[in-house]
């Protein structure tokens, strides 16, 4: 029997680690394929490295890398949709959702993982989000995947309720770092900026719980 | 990138006044600025290829760090926290402005081909 296909879909290479990474491993764990949609290259990130090592025109270059390495450790296949970062909200959104439902259909997707639309704090989060939304919507009701949604805002608890979906990512938390630091251009900067932040450690744990609303279509 | 060395880029500055150029031009604190403290704001701006010739330009130190001003006939490119450079092998003049932790403030670049737009091509 099929177990299934896991569609994991983000903006930004380094979304899926800090993310959903736990549960891609779990996934996996239990034989299911996971395929990584990445809307864009992240290609307008700050972080470039720390010491710097990349600049405005080559970090695409060495995100796309890093995230290929993140694939490798998470055993994941990657494609990546061609937008450009930080322009995922000016694009028509229903060309957008039909280009995500062409391929959910292609790859028989059966989860969908994917931002809480305008709870994602990034705005490429939020469009891509909605789109990925949008583009479930718009198939056919028995060949619907599941729609998994992670929030960031603070405070989304306050409005949305208890999660639909909590794992507890421990045991797959050396899997979560590798994946995380095979994103080396990205990966101090963030994690720094979570350990200097006034809750560092509660920023930390949260880390190693991953949580995720179900879309009620 | 390296430290600006203000000579190398007036040179560059010079060779490419009074051509059609190319210029990306930026400033940005981050998508995250106001998730990680709820007193900051989001700012930011970018112009990518913008298509202009500049009659003269300039590089000016403010001690740490240098501003950059291109006067074009009905205006000017300004901008200011510029610390690395970089002359890259397509002959482009990158510059940008790293706050300690490394993450890009600001980026002047200019080039005499466009720079790469939608998403790059896959190599
Ligand atoms: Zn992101």
């Amino acid at each position: 029997m099929s177990k299934g296909h896991v569609v994991v879909i983000f903006p930004h290479p380094d979304d899926e680690s800090f993310g959903a990474s736990g549960t891609i491993s779990k996934f996996r764990d239990e034989g299911v394929p996971v395929t990584y949609l990445c809307g864009t290259l992240g290609e307008m990130g700050r972080n470039m490295g720390s010491p710097v090592f990349a600049n405005r025109e080559t970090l695409s270059t060495f995100r796309r890398q890093e995230l290929k390495e993140a694939a490798r450790q998470l055993d994941i296949e990657v494609e990546f949709l061609g937008y450009r970062d930080k322009t995922l909200e000016f694009e028509p959104r229903d060309k957008v959702a039909s280009h995500l439902k062409k391929r959910l259909e292609e790859l028989e997707a059966t989860v969908v993982i994917t931002h809480y639309p305008g709870y994602a704090v990034h705005p490429d989060h939020d469009a891509l989000g909605a789109a990925a939304v949008e583009a479930v919507k718009l198939m056919e009701e028995a060949s619907r995947p599941d729609v998994w949604m992670h929030a960031i805002s603070n405070g989304h608890a306050d409005v949305l309720g208890e999660p639909d979906i909590v794992y507890d990512i421990r045991p797959y938390w050396e899997k979560k770092l590798a994946a995380i630091q095979a994103h080396l251009s990205q990966a101090d900067g963030m994690m720094s900026l979570i350990e200097n932040h006034d809750q560092a450690a509660e920023q930390l744990e949260r880390l190693k719980t991953e949580r995720f609303y179900r879309w009620h279509f | 990138m390296e430290s600006i060395q203000p000579n190398k880029v007036q040179d560059k500055i010079n060779q490419l006044a009074n051509k059609t150029v190319y210029v990306h031009l930026e400033t940005t604190n981050g998508a995250y600025a106001s998730h990680f403290d709820e007193n900051a704001y989001n700012v930011g701006a970018f112009i990518r290829n913008a298509e202009v010739s500049y009659q003269h330009g300039k590089i000016v130190s403010t001690g740490g760090s240098y501003r950059v001003g291109l006067k074009l006939d009905l205006g000017w490119v300004y901008a200011e926290g510029l610390s690395d450079y970089e002359i890259d092998e397509k002959g482009r003049l990158l510059m940008a402005g790293h706050d300690r932790e490394g993450r890009l403030m600001v980026a002047l670049e200019i080039s005499e081909t466009p720079f790469s737009h939608g998403a790059d091509p896959d190599e």
